[in-house]
C-alpha cells in the first residue's frame, strides 16, 4: 500500500470512485444489451442515455455545490445509534434531490 | 452491406485509456482525495470533510474570498479580451487579400506572434513596457503619459490584455479568414446583382457563414482566457497586489506557495467544473447549429 500512499485514499472517496465506476460499467453493459438511440425532450439537443447521465452527474454537483454555498451542512437530525448518536447533515438532503434531478433529466431530457 | 460486428476493436484503445488514466485520471482521482482532508506534508493526512468545500464558497472566509475575487477578475478579463479580439480579427480577416503572394505574406506575419511560446511572450512585454528601458514605457512616458505597469493597477490591466490581444488576435483572424474563404463566389456576385451594400454583404453572406468558425474562435479563446497563468505571471505577478491575479495564479499560489493542498484540491474542482460546463454548452451549441443547418438546408 505504501506505493499509492501518495493518492491519500479514503474510505468515502475509495466508495466514490467504484460507484463512478460501476455506473460506466453499467452503461457500459447497457450499451451494448440494447443499443442508445438519440431522441429530443425538453433540452431541445439530441440526447443519448450517455449524454443524460452526463448531464446528471453535472448537475448533481452544481446541486451539492450550490447546497454547501448557499444553505450549509447545519445537523437536521441525531440518528439514536451509539452513546452519542449518529448526527445526519443536512448535505444529505442534497443527494436526495440529485437524484430526483436525475430521474426527470432521465425520463424528458 | 452489413456492418461486422466485432468488438475485438475496443481493444485498440486500450494504450489511449492506459496513457489517460496515467496522466489524468490517476491524478485527479488525487485531487478529490486532497480536497476531503487536511496535511501538513510528510505524506499525513487528516480528514476534513468538506470543510474545503464549504470554506470557498463563503466569500467572507480568506479561502472564499480570494477564490471570488481571482474568479470575477478572470472572467471580466475573458470578456474583455473576447470583446476586442473577436471583432478586430473579424475586421482584420475582411480586410485580408484574397489572392496572390500578398497572402502568404499576410498569413506569415499574422502567424508568428502564435508561435512564440508564452513565456517569451510575457518576457518580451515585461521588457517592452519597463519605463526605464521599454520601448512602450519609455515612449510613453516621454510623451507625458504616466504609465508604470508595476505600480498602476489600471496600467498592469492595460498591459495584460493589449499583450493578450497582441498574440491571440491572430488566431480569430486566421479562423475567419478560413470562414471567408469558404463562401463560394455565387454568393457575391448574387448580392453584386442584387445591388447589395457592402454592410448587407457582411450581414447577410459572410457573418452567417462564418459563425461555426466564430464559434470555434470564441470556445478556444475563453477556454485559453480563463486558464491563463504563464503571461500575467511573467508580467506583474499577479500585481500589483493582487489585481491581476487570475484563478490560476490564485491556485498556484494556494497550492504551491503555501502547500495547502486540501484547499487548492477543492478550488481546481470547482474551477474544473465551471470549465466542464462551458465546454459543454459550447460543444453542444456548436455540433446542433451545424446540425439544425443540415436539416433545414435538406428540407428545402
Amino acid at each position: 500500500m505504501d506505493s499509492i500512499a501518495w493518492m491519500a485514499w479514503t474510505l468515502p472517496t475509495a466508495i466514490f470512485f467504484t460507484m463512478i465506476a460501476l455506473m460506466l460499467a453499467i452503461m457500459t453493459w447497457l450499451a451494448i444489451a440494447y443499443p442508445e438511440v438519440e431522441r429530443v425532450g425538453v433540452l431541445r439537443i439530441p440526447t443519448t442515455r450517455g449524454d443524460r447521465l452526463f448531464v446528471s452527474l453535472i448537475v448533481t454537483a452544481v446541486v451539492h455545490l450550490l447546497w454547501i454555498g448557499l444553505i450549509g451542512t447545519d445537523t437536521i437530525a441525531t440518528l439514536p445509534i451509539g452513546e452519542e448518536g449518529i448526527e445526519i447533515s443536512s448535505l444529505w438532503l442534497a443527494p436526495v434531490i440529485s437524484l430526483g434531478l436525475a430521474v426527470v433529466i432521465f425520463r424528458t431530457a | 452491406m452489413e456492418k461486422t460486428v466485432n468488438q475485438k476493436a475496443w481493444f485498440l484503445v486500450l494504450p489511449v485509456f492506459l496513457v489517460v488514466a496515467f496522466s489524468a485520471i490517476i491524478p485527479l482521482m488525487t485531487v478529490v482525495n486532497y480536497s476531503l482532508q487536511d496535511t501538513f506534508g510528510n505524506n499525513q493526512f487528516f480528514w476534513n470533510g468538506v470543510g474545503w468545500f464549504k470554506e470557498l464558497l463563503d466569500p467572507s472566509t480568506d479561502l472564499g474570498g480570494r477564490f471570488f475575487a481571482s474568479l470575477w477578475r478572470n472572467l471580466f478579463f475573458s470578456f474583455v479580451i473576447l470583446a476586442i479580439e473577436v471583432p478586430l480579427g473579424i475586421v482584420i480577416a475582411l480586410s485580408m487579400p484574397r489572392q496572390g503572394w500578398q497572402v502568404a505574406a499576410c498569413l506569415v506575419i499574422l502567424a508568428l506572434p502564435l508561435l512564440i511560446p508564452w513565456n517569451v511572450v510575457g518576457t518580451i512585454w515585461q521588457i517592452f513596457g519597463r519605463p526605464d528601458i521599454g520601448l512602450l514605457g519609455y515612449a510613453l512616458n516621454s510623451i507625458g503619459i504616466n504609465y508604470n505597469y508595476v505600480s498602476n493597477e489600471f496600467d498592469a490591466w492595460v498591459t495584460v490584455i493589449v499583450m493578450d490581444v497582441w498574440h491571440w488576435t491572430s488566431l480569430v483572424a486566421l479562423l475567419c479568414y478560413a470562414g471567408l474563404k469558404s463562401i463560394p463566389d455565387a454568393y457575391y456576385q448574387a448580392a453584386q446583382i442584387d445591388g447589395a451594400s457592402r454592410w448587407a454583404v457582411f450581414t447577410a453572406i459572410q457573418l452567417p457563414k462564418m459563425n461555426r468558425v466564430l464559434l470555434i474562435a470564441v470556445l478556444l479563446r475563453f477556454m485559453d482566457s480563463f486558464m491563463i497563468y504563464t503571461e500575467p505571471f511573467v508580467v506583474t505577478g499577479g500585481g500589483p497586489g493582487n489585481s491581476t491575479t487570475f484563478i490560476s495564479i490564485e491556485l498556484v499560489k494556494i497550492a504551491l506557495g503555501q502547500f495547502d493542498l486540501g484547499k487548492a484540491a477543492a478550488m481546481s474542482l470547482v474551477y474544473n467544473l465551471i470549465i466542464l460546463i462551458v465546454c459543454w454548452v459550447f460543444y453542444t451549441v456548436m455540433t446542433n447549429a451545424g446540425a439544425g443547418r443540415r436539416v433545414k438546408e435538406g428540407a428545402k
